[in-house]
């Protein structure tokens, strides 16, 4: 049974490409068949932060209005043979995908895959709804701060209410990933603490992910942070959560501050 | 304009989809005038009146008839049921059966899930209660007083239909705005001791009262 996964978030630049890339790929190298779509047709990055954008030919709008086939349209990665990448048209706009046209290309990508991770455009207009529309399980990116925060409460309540489940009356799973998480700044009390966030939104934890040079670092390589460097703290939360999207239990490990005893006493000007 | 009305053979049947659809808009047929058109029925003759007089029962203003056999009796009293009237003087039907409370009914609303941001609950008739939050940038609107068994971050208005009696309680005070019966306050306003404790807030006379419940 293929389980379509969106990941969502309301507001831009919370790390829902990022989250969908580095996801995509820990479920692949759990031995899952996996593709990642990018419903962000206008601003496609997934692409991007797939390294493969020198290889994309036809796309998502393609197959929506039938002008390719979608093996056509399918990018395998390169480093891991269960990975592929159903990219977004950038010369389009969100206009040109159709409900009908999602349905038919969902259908198809749960024939080929075990998961199908959407990569939903930040907002709450027709790119973000129809990326929702056909999933069985939502991935919430939220960063701890309070905009974030009831940005993706809006989007929670848009799951429960317009996605193809939640009409039939079904559950929708949803779960909240916090990303951007800084130990340093959340001990200063500058950030909503992770139980502030869990009590406002009320779904359970997927997973926390810290803040790190190595997440930014991968994007802009073209390499997803566990493809990249998978022993890195922020690599081991993704694969952690992708267990957990598998239906493993596994205690949520909150990102200690990493600083020696050494650093500690020179506060933060110590080189680690 | 007027109304056709076609009964069809049986004619119980018939009628027992036109009680549905009474029950289902009660004013339908109010002050409207109905042709009853009795082609479809068997020439074998009717009974008529009976008809006319289970329609008449039902509010149901007959003006004329259609379609109907010259040998059929019976087809006399419908003219002067509401000769001079627009609106039928109906008569007060006596419940054989207990009613059935439907949904439009109930004076209270309970939503067993928390009220998200962007949301908005609307309930005229009476007071709703909401088991968990009401989230920032979500409002909850009733006719009545406002139950927040969670933490209430967004809007409460109590008392929207000039109900000065309306409260507003809940289990944590975060709230954006509350209104009771047009009178207003915002955070700001808010005594920010209050601030994340159960709190109640009321109506003395124009002024808003808000205090701790325990």
């Amino acid at each position: 049974m293929a389980t379509v996964v969106v990941v969502t978030s309301g507001k831009g630049g919370v790390g829902k490409t990022t989250s969908t890339a580095a996801l995509g790929a820990a479920l692949a190298k759990q031995d899952q068949n996996v593709v990642v779509v990018d419903f962000d047709v206008g601003l496609r990055n997934l692409d991007l932060v797939m390294g493969a954008e020198r290889r994309v030919v036809f796309d998502l709008i393609n197959v929506v209005q039938g002008d390719a086939k979608l093996p056509q349209a399918l990018i395998r990665d390169k480093r891991i043979d269960t990975l592929s990448l159903l990219p977004a048209s950038q010369t389009r706009d969100k206009d040109a995908l159709t409900a009908e046209g999602v349905t038919r290309v969902i259908d198809e990508l749960r024939e080929r895959f075990d998961w199908i991770i959407c990569d939903s455009p930040a907002g709450i207009e027709r790119g973000a709804t129809l990326a929702m529309r056909h999933a069985d399980t939502a991935v919430v990116v939220t960063n701890p701060e309070v905009s974030s925060v009831r940005d993706s409460d809006r989007i929670i309540g848009m799951l429960d209410a317009k996605t193809a489940r939640a009409e039939k009356g079904e559950r929708i799973e949803k779960h909240l990933l916090l990303t951007r998480y800084d130990g340093a700044r959340a001990s200063r009390g500058e950030m909503l603490k992770t139980e502030d966030v869990l009590e406002i939104l009320s779904i359970p934890l997927l997973g926390i992910i810290p803040e790190s040079e190595e997440v930014l670092r991968a994007s802009n390589l073209g390499a997803p942070v566990t493809i990249g460097t998978p022993n890195s703290p922020a690599a081991k939360a993704y694969f952690d959560a992708a267990r957990r999207l598998r239906g493993e239990t596994l205690v949520v490990k909150v990102p200690a501050q990493r600083r020696g005893f050494v650093a500690r006493l020179f506060g933060r000007r110590a080189v680690a | 304009m007027a109304l056709v009305l076609a009964p069809e053979p049986p004619v119980e049947d018939w009628l027992d989809a036109l009680d549905t659809q009474i029950k289902r808009s009660p004013s339908f047929f109010d002050g409207r005038p109905v042709v009853l058109d009795l082609g479809a029925l068997p020439i074998e003759q009717p009974n008529v009146a009976g008809l006319l007089h289970t329609l008449h029962d039902r509010g149901i203003r007959i003006i004329g008839t259609e379609g109907a056999h010259p040998s059929w009796q019976g087809l006399e009293p419908w003219a002067p049921l509401h000769a001079n009237t627009t609106r039928p003087a109906r008569p007060i039907d006596v419940p054989d059966e207990p009613r059935q409370i439907s949904p439009n009914d109930l004076t209270s609303l309970v939503i067993d899930q928390p009220v998200r941001s962007g949301q908005s609950v609307v309930f005229e008739k009476g007071d709703v209660s909401v088991i968990g939050s009401v989230a920032s940038g979500a409002e909850v609107i009733a006719g009545g007083s406002i139950h927040v068994y969670g933490t209430l971050r967004g809007r409460a208005i109590a008392g929207l239909t000039g109900n000065h009696h309306a409260r507003i309680f809940c289990r944590r005070m975060e709230a954006e705005l509350l209104a009771i019966d047009g009178v207003y306050q915002t955070a700001d306003d808010m005594n920010a001791a209050l601030r994340g404790k159960p709190a109640q807030a009321w109506l003395a006379g124009e002024a808003m009262m808000l205090a701790t419940l325990d």
